[in-house]
């Protein structure tokens, strides 16, 4: 597959303030991608690079193999072929629903134009709605308009902006399916911007993870929660907490819940603690790792549980007083207090070298 | 649907609950009940009375002026309206447009400063233009002195284009407000949506902003128009005929109050009309309201653009605000020590006297109405509290004839009924007071008290009653503690509102006050029709800088 957007160390700014800092990654065609971080991250402004709406200070965004951002270039926004859905979705409230989708056709002809509007309608399940305003419409619907106004221009490529947060949780799960399958049938190119990686795990192909204006992490959902690259990635992805270890040759390491292994050609560059014995690591424990085994000689204390219906999250406590999570399944219900077997059943090993004061001091 | 009705039962109940505690007068309640029917009636009744003269007998002062001047008024009514409505919208429109959306030298500045015009009533500006600009003025001095010639190119002032462009200076910011809040709501994001859409910055405010704030503009436009209709002090400046000067002429120079009424019902009809396309235009308003975007996103311009947008706003508010303060600084200082007299001092007083018990009585109505509203939300207590604050619409000197009408003719029944009874010559027990002033006052501004007011009890929910009710607050206790700590920012914008714009008020006080009662605004309409701009100096100013307080209060509320 071709790529379709290529960022190259961009760099954006407010004032003195850094706000993008050396950010790259590419996009294929067909690709959905999705950019995910707290707040404050920086994730919306790229996205706003992207579409033309902020100048870059340095690097550049290329568009099917065309630079449209540079420092002191900027193509403008109406010339890039970007559609964009925003958050709070900015219909337009004086014209009806076929008028916002047909709004971006104000090149086509009449015909031609009627027949597109229709066409996205049917996509996207608002036929019978075409003629009503915004107001009158659902949160979902809404979003669905905003999807389809985006969409009707053909664009090269689509940008979501926080697509989901204005609804309601239970809409938010479908929709977000809903949405992957639009995108997926008519082989759109699309970035989604979330903090919340549910929807980025159901809707994205590739998710980067950012903080602070760079990407920690450009991968899959599957690797993000394997495989973290660091421990900031490991902390916002799932739950788990770092156990401390040792290694003791490449690969192998000795924790309290006994030695994990791992297959060295699985390495991941970043993560080369591991393979240097001696080192003193740590070592992500998440809570599918911990499996309860009633014969186990390895034993933990009950603190805190969590139900969560097919399964309870337990909080367990070990020997050494170090805290661990566990997620058992709901048949067996323990209750506080109470000391159970468990094993570990880790597939992956990902460990950090320690933290310590002196490491947070440089 | 069953349920649903439960629940409405219940809520109803709760807020007959509310009600009964809040005001244990519970005997008393159809007080509360009456008052906002009360209003509307006091303002139908000058209403109906105009209309009620066309069934009378015309007199010959009438048909005198259907034949010779009906028809100049209505065709200088109606180009000064389309003159201003232009000028207005054109400047309103585009310096909103540039201030909310653009980041230039002077950008913040501007977006506030450009209100500033508000704060000089136009007939101070009419008149500051006319000693500026007219034969004897300064300018034209000048120019004759430099040139050494006669300026037969020189613009007539007295006509169509004068007081146009004067109404234009101090009414485009109505426009300008009401176009910039519309901007500053959708402005920039939605010209974002545009742009993904593939349109360019020029195609965006033709094709979406300017639709969307069509609404909005309108609105501005609507009250544009309304002040210009109701403009009696510019008008009359400039010598320009129009309906208010005729209904003031008719009655203190003609002496026929009847042929007064008649002219008063024919604006009447025409503010009507506007009433109702304004009433349209509020109501599309409301469901195309959006988040306000940050001051952040603006679009920062550079190298001539620039300047060419610092200069736009810089020359209107110079000509609008700057000029005419200068103007009247240099005047005042002047004429001092001459205008600062016992008299000057008369007037001040009357004119703060007058201005703090209407006000007094306005906000204690606009109380009361807002409270109706809350206790009893039916649909006729909603309606006539719509009519109680129309009055806003009807020109001060329509307001003027429509009360005195009847008041007079009360005065005159009472007069005569104490004569048969007692024998005693009650002469003119009420046109002799400041009554009927205050009462056309409450009428014209309750709208201005009214507004504030009912936004801040808007902020106080049912839920906030019921917390209090929670804590055993009840009665006065609740309102003590509660609504009126709430109310108070209310209730104080209402008071500086009306206060102000009791004390430019010039029609209204013209006409009806008492002999000896005269303002500062009457006394710039003495002055000004004999030409004594320099004298007319110190009563502006004064105004001027009264007016300056709730421009203050709205600019705040503008920047947040």
């Amino acid at each position: 597959m071709d790529t379709l957007l290529k960022l190259d160390q961009i760099q954006h700014a407010y004032g003195k303030q850094t706000i993008i800092s050396h950010l790259s990654f590419d996009l294929k065609k067909g690709e959905i991608g999705c950019l995910l971080g707290p707040s404050g991250c920086g994730k919306t402004t790229v996205l706003r690079c992207i579409a033309g709406f902020e100048p870059l200070v340095g690097g550049g965004i290329l568009l099917n193999g065309v630079v449209v951002s540079r420092g002191n270039f900027s193509l403008p926004p109406e010339q890039r072929h970007i559609g964009m859905v925003f958050q709070d979705y900015a219909l337009f409230p004086h014209l009806t629903v076929a008028a916002n989708i047909g709004f971006g056709l104000h090149h086509s002809r009449m015909a031609e134009r009627t027949q597109r509007v229709a066409d996205m309608l049917q996509i996207v399940g608002l036929a019978e709605v075409a003629n009503k305003y915004p107001h009158e419409l659902s949160g979902g619907q809404q979003q669905r308009v905003a999807l389809a106004r985006a969409l009707a221009p053909h664009p090269d490529l689509l940008l979501l902006d926080e697509p989901f947060s204005n609804l309601d949780i239970s809409l938010r799960e479908r929709l977000s399916l809903e949405i992957r399958d639009i995108l997926k049938n008519l082989h759109i190119t699309a970035i989604l911007v979330t903090h919340d990686q549910d929807e980025a795990f159901s809707v994205a192909d590739v998710i980067g993870v950012m903080h602070q204006g760079k990407i920690m992490q450009w991968d899959t959902a599957y690797n993000l929660y394997h495989r973290p690259a660091n421990r900031f990635v490991a902390n916002f992805i799932g739950q788990g907490v770092f156990l401390p270890g040792r290694v003791l040759s490449p690969g192998k390491i000795e924790t309290e819940l006994g030695i994990l292994t791992e297959d060295i050609y699985h390495q991941c560059e970043l993560n080369d603690a591991i393979y240097h014995p001696g080192n003193e690591v740590e070592v992500l424990i998440r809570p599918d790792d911990i499996v309860y085994d009633k014969e186990s000689a390895l034993q933990a204390i009950v603190t805190h549980k969590a139900f969560r219906g097919a399964e309870i999250l337990y909080t367990l406590k070990l020997a050494s007083g170090k805290i661990i999570l566990s997620l058992i399944s709901s048949r067996y219900n323990h209750t506080i207090g109470e000391k159970i077997g468990i094993r570990l059943e880790a597939d992956h090993l990902v460990g950090f070298k320690k933290e310590n004061y002196t490491d947070i001091q440089k | 649907m069953h349920v649903n009705n439960e629940k409405y039962a219940a809520v109803e109940e709760k807020n007959t609950e509310i009600s009964r505690s809040l005001f244990f007068l519970n005997r008393k309640a159809n007080f509360w009940r009456l008052t906002p029917f009360l209003v509307a009636a006091l303002i139908l009744i000058p209403v109906v009375v105009l209309f009620s003269s066309f069934l009378m007998p015309t007199d010959d002062v009438w048909r005198h002026l259907v034949e010779t001047t009906l028809s100049s008024l209505l065709i200088n009514t109606f180009w000064l309206s389309v003159g201003v409505v232009a000028g207005t919208s054109l400047f309103g429109v585009s310096l909103a447009w540039l201030t909310a959306i653009y980041e230039f030298p002077g950008s913040r500045f501007f977006s506030w400063a450009l209100l500033l015009p508000l704060a000089i009533p136009a007939y101070v500006t009419a008149f500051v233009v006319l000693g500026l600009f007219d034969y004897t003025g300064p300018v034209q001095t000048a120019l004759r002195a430099w040139l050494g010639s006669e300026l037969t190119w020189f613009p007539d002032l007295y006509g169509r284009g004068g007081v146009t462009v004067v109404m234009i200076l101090a009414f485009y910011p109505y426009v300008y407000l009401m176009a910039r809040n519309a901007f500053l709501t959708q402005g920039k994001r939605l010209l974002e949506v545009a742009q993904s859409l593939g349109l360019n910055h020029k195609q965006g405010f033709f094709k979406v902003a300017l639709p969307m704030a069509r609404p909005w503009i309108a609105g501005g436009i609507m009250l544009t128009l309304m002040e210009t209709l109701a403009d009696f002090g510019t008008v009359v400046v400039f010598n320009y005929d129009t309906f208010t000067t005729a209904i003031y002429k008719a009655w203190f120079g003609m002496f026929s109050l009847p042929a007064a009424s008649q002219l008063a019902s024919l604006l009447i009809i025409l503010v009507f009309a506007l009433i109702i396309i304004e009433q349209q235009f509020r109501a599309r308003m409301r469901f195309a309201e959006m988040k306000r975007s940050s001051r952040a996103d603006r679009i920062v311009l550079t190298g001539w653009k620039a300047r060419a947008a610092t200069c736009f706003p810089a020359s209107v508010l110079f000509f609008a605000f700057v000029l005419p303060v200068l103007q009247l600084g240099s005047w005042a200082a002047h004429s001092l020590i001459q205008s600062l007299d016992q008299r000057y001092l008369e007037f001040l007083l009357h004119s703060v006297l007058l201005s703090a018990i209407a006000t007094l009585i306005t906000c204690f109505v606009a109380i009361l109405l807002v409270y109706a509203v809350r206790l009893y939300s039916d649909t006729f207590t909603r309606i006539a509290v719509r009519i109680a604050t129309i009055g806003y619409a009807l020109p001060g000197a329509v307001l003027a004839v429509g009360i005195f009408i009847p008041l007079a003719w009360l005065d005159n029944q009472l007069n005569e009924w104490m004569l048969m009874l007692f024998q005693i010559e009650t002469g003119l027990l009420i046109q002799g007071t400041i009554g009927v002033m205050l009462i056309a006052y409450m009428i014209r501004f309750l709208a201005v008290g009214h507004y504030p007011i009912d936004s801040s009890m808007q902020r106080i929910t049912r839920s906030i009653d019921e917390a209090a009710l929670g804590f055993g607050l009840t009665g006065w206790a609740m309102l003590r503690s509660i609504h009126l700590p709430m109310l108070k920012t209310g209730i104080f914008t209402a008071a500086t509102l009306v206060f102000v714009d009791v004390m430019k008020e010039m029609p209204i006080t013209l006409m009806t006050r008492p002999f000896g009662w005269d303002t500062l605004a009457v006394r710039i309409f003495s002055l000004t029709s004999e030409g004594e701009w320099q004298q007319a100096a110190l009563p502006a100013v004064t105004l001027v800088l009264a007016g300056l307080i709730p421009i203050i209060l709205l600019m705040r509320q503008t920047d947040k």
